[in-house]
């Protein structure tokens, strides 16, 4: 309709979708068309006068029940689909989506992890949701299912992906700053090519990335040179910038120590014209190392 | 025609201020008829601050970034919500109209409580001055949304406390209005006014104030105990030390849910008493309307789940809260159907009131019914936190409630003022009103279907062509209302006087002179009949 309909779910919210707008319909139809025809049947006219009618038990008793039987209608539609919805099948590939301020990371089975959702296409996946911080909400606009992310929580969805291609993840519960920049794709695969990318030679990738995505960093700051909540780290190394330290402002050219003070603590340098949100980050020298590794070297 | 004669004899309450002088007289007054004008001066300015932020989350949506910031948007809309709902909707009818309207329908001189009821003003307005202060404070205005969510508003460091603090006394002002209106209307009626007899405006009136007496308290004390754990981090709601967000959202939905039958049901109200004036014709269905508010009251305290469809609440109460949210709104369509018959084998003038509330019930209706849709559990997976439920509780809000809202104040604004404003202008205000809102707010529920979540400062750029539409709808539906508010202050001013009844209407304050002497009622009326009997 106004968009794919790329999952099973898709297609059931569409159905119970057009039944309900389609009595909707009729029904502001039925109101608005009535209201305007005794408007001008019965315009006040001279030497007409009101005919007092008191009411009528007859039709009140006719639209109680017809909007009762209407409003029951609907909401069966809407119980059937929704049990369609939620009852995932025994068989079934879990993955599990961790949310927090403001990224999304998918772990599989096999330990591997990823900043995007991938999935195979035509297999029941089922998402175990849960957040590290606030609230969140996963949203998929092309499946039509969501479901919060609730911190000390699990919850879960689940779908069969029907559509080849990538589709928007969106956080739909506000979770601050970044909130709108919460986003991610699903990407649906044909299964060959999803499982050579579970099995791949690319699980590991570079450990320094690896980090950034795990740490959530990559939820303020893009490899990429586009801007989020924080700065980018593309080409950060070397890089001149205006930092408040303190409540002073001071230019300073970025180096290793400096970006490793930056996440041992956050607060101690301000890059000017970003707010002061980056929480502190455990991390063990190795991996502190590592991402410093990897950022020095991203041009 | 005995009301004529004595506007000549009699000082209005404009000129009769009592013991003080000046601002004093009003400030200091008991009389609820000056109470009813300080609410509807107070509410007006929050109102056209709400409408001035939307305008400014309009202006930022047609180009994010450019206008406002991340952070400043947040806070935008979390303002806006805060003050539109509980500043403007929810005091609004009850307490402008309804102070100045209630104790004259009835027949009586005052409210029972009139010291009581000025303190429900100050409460109003020092709890309104505190969320304003949150807003210029250090710490930042709150950006939490208007539903303070746990645990985010627990770990934010802008000024929460504050605006919660400000709602709490706020709320108080609620539930002192609520108590005042149920004794009046219990103890207070004039001979011969029997229950049955009472005007419509008056059942929605008594329905909303059990309401506020009952429900208010419930987020009174969620607003207290984030508050306590913001101050203490006592652990009520934070995850991290064993609380439950989700409590947070049963506690704080069991009010804001009901508190939407607050809003809706002083319109409905309103809208009763308008419909058969206009016809010249009892009102269809008297009883229904009248027992349908109740009705309603009462099953909306039974519904407030259905915020929560997707919150991870379990999937048994998310089916009966769908249930009961679907019989809620059967009470709201049978309402819809006697106002409309009332115009059956009536005589139907279309002014200015009749015009309102003719749009009240056609974006009530588009409001009810994307109710019912998202109502729909599987519909709700798909459309809860987007953009379509911004559209529907616009339509709802501000369609409904304050769209009645302008009805009763274009219908009772001679009776206050004593002034008739320009019919003319009136009706193109009104249309230019009509226009804009429904390019402004339809494109929302278009944007909601397309996936577009709400309280997003930016989005991707399938989106941007009805966000473009819906800020040229906030433009139109802005100069609307500048018309309609510049007619009014002008005619404040210069309008002609009006005569006691300008409009033929047959409840006790068209008995009265425009404006009513300090005392309402020379002598107490005795009533004879219904409410609604036209020759
Ligand atoms: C010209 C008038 C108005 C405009 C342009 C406007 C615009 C908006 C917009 C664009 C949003 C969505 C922000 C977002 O989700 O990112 C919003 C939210 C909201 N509006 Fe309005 N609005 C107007 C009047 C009103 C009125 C009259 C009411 C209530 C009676 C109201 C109540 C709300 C509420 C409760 C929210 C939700 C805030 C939140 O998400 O926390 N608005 N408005
Ligand atoms: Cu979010
Ligand atoms: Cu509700």
């Amino acid at each position: 309709m106004f968009i794919p309909e790329a999952s099973n779910s898709a297609r059931y919210v569409d159905a119970a979708f057009l039944v309900i707008v389609g009595i909707s319909v009729a029904l502001l139809a039925g109101v608005t068309s009535v209201m305007l025809f005794l408007i001008f049947r019965y315009k006040r006219r001279r030497g007409t006068k009101a005919e007092q009618v008191e009411g009528g038990t007859a039709l009140e008793i006719i639209w109680t029940v017809i909007p009762v039987v209407l409003v029951l209608v609907m909401f069966v539609i809407g119980e059937r689909s929704f049990r369609l919805i939620r009852s995932a099948p025994r068989e079934i590939m879990t993955i599990r989506v961790d949310a927090r301020q403001w990224s999304w990371m998918f772990g599989y089975d096999n330990g591997r992890q990823s900043d995007q959702l991938r999935v195979p296409l035509g297999k029941p996946v089922k998402l175990r949701l849960s957040s590290r911080d606030v609230l969140h909400s996963f949203y998929v606009p092309a499946f039509r299912i969501k479901e919060d992310c609730v911190p000390g929580m699990e919850t879960y969805l689940w779908f069969t992906p029907q559509q080849q291609g990538s589709f928007d993840i969106f956080c739909t519960e506000y979770c601050g700053l970044g909130h709108s920049g919460m986003l991610a794709k699903v990407v649906v695969m044909p299964e060959k090519e999803f499982d050579e990318w579970y099995a791949g030679a690319g699980a590991k990738g570079n450990r320094g990335l690896q980090l950034l995505l795990e740490k959530g960093c990559l939820g303020c700051h893009t490899t990429d040179g586009t801007l989020k909540v924080g700065p980018t780290f593309k080409g950060i190394y070397g890089r001149t910038v205006t930092v408040v330290t303190s409540g002073k402002e001071r230019t300073i050219t970025v180096d290793g120590d400096y970006l490793k003070r930056s996440v041992l603590d956050p607060g101690a340098d301000i890059v000017k014209g970003f707010p002061p949100v980056m929480p502190k980050i455990p991390v063990t020298p190795e991996e502190l190392d590592a991402i410093e590794d990897y950022l020095e070297h991203l041009r | 025609m005995p009301a004529e004669s004595m506007t000549t004899s009699e000082r209005s309450y404009l000129q009769e201020g009592g013991r003080f002088k000046g601002v004093f007289s009003w400030i200091f007054t008991t009389d609820h008829k000056r109470i009813g004008i300080l609410y509807l001066a107070s509410i007006f300015t929050f109102f056209s601050i709400g409408v001035i932020i939307g305008l400014l989350m309009r202006l930022n949506l047609i180009e994010p970034g450019r206008f406002i910031s991340e952070r400043t948007y947040n806070s935008l809309f979390t303002v806006h919500g805060v003050i539109q709902i509980f500043l403007f909707i929810i005091p609004g009818i009850p307490a402008s109209f309804g102070n100045f309207f209630l104790p004259i329908h009835l027949g009586a001189r005052d409210v029972a409580f009139p010291r009581l009821n000025i303190f429900s003003w100050w409460l109003y307005i020092s709890g309104g001055a505190l969320v304003i202060l949150s807003i210029f404070l250090p710490g930042g205005a709150p950006d939490t949304g208007w539903t303070f969510y746990a645990p985010y508003s627990i770990r934010t460091t802008s000024n929460v406390s504050l605006a919660a603090s400000g709602i709490f006394i706020v709320g108080f002002s609620s539930i002192l209005t609520g108590l005042n209106f149920v004794t009046t209307i219990h103890r207070l009626r004039a001979p011969g006014m029997t229950w049955f007899r009472m005007p419509l405006f008056i059942w929605s009136l008594y329905a909303t104030a059990w309401t506020q007496i009952l429900a208010t308290p419930v987020l009174a004390i969620t607003l207290l105990l984030l508050i306590l754990e913001r101050s203490f981090g006592i652990g009520f709601f934070e995850p991290l030390k064993g609380g439950d967000p989700i409590m947070f959202e049963h506690l704080f939905w069991m009010y804001s849910h009901p508190a939407v039958y607050i809003m809706i049901l002083p319109a409905m109200g309103v809208v009763s008493e308008i419909f058969p004036v206009f016809s010249r014709k009892n009102i269809f269905g008297y009883k229904a309307v009248a027992f349908s508010s109740l009705g309603i009251a009462f099953f909306g305290y039974l519904v407030w789940g259905h915020h929560m469809f997707t919150s991870g609440m379990s999937d048994i109460s998310r089916v009966i809260f769908s249930l009961i949210t679907f019989l809620v709104a059967v009470p709201s369509g049978v309402k819809v159907f006697n106002w409309i018959a009332t115009m059956y084998k009536g005589s139907v003038r279309v002014d200015s009131p009749l015009l309102f509330c003719l749009a009240f019930i056609f974006l009530f209706s588009i409001a009810g019914l994307t109710g019912l849709i998202i109502g729909t559990l599987s519909l709700n997976l798909y459309l809860h936190g987007t953009y379509f439920i911004v559209g529907h509780f616009h339509y709802t809000m501000f369609g409904g409630a304050g769209f009645g809202f302008f009805a009763g104040l274009h219908y009772w604004f001679p009776k206050m003022f004593g002034r008739m404003f320009n019919e003319r202008a009136a009706k193109i205000a009104w249309l230019i009103m009509f226009i804009g809102f429904n390019i402004l707010y339809f494109s929302m529920f278009l944007l909601g279907l397309q996936g577009m979540p709400r309280r997003y400062f930016q989005y991707l750029p399938q989106f941007r062509m009805n966000h473009i539409l819906s800020t040229v709808g906030s433009w139109i539906l802005a100069a609307g209302l500048l018309i309609m508010f510049g007619n009014l202050i002008r005619a404040l001013f210069r309008g002609e006087k009006a005569p006691a009844n300008p409009w033929g209407g047959s409840t006790l304050e068209w008995t009265l002179p425009s404006p009513p002497g300090r005392e309402n009622f020379r002598e107490t009326p005795v009533v004879r009949g219904g409410p609604y009997t036209f020759e």
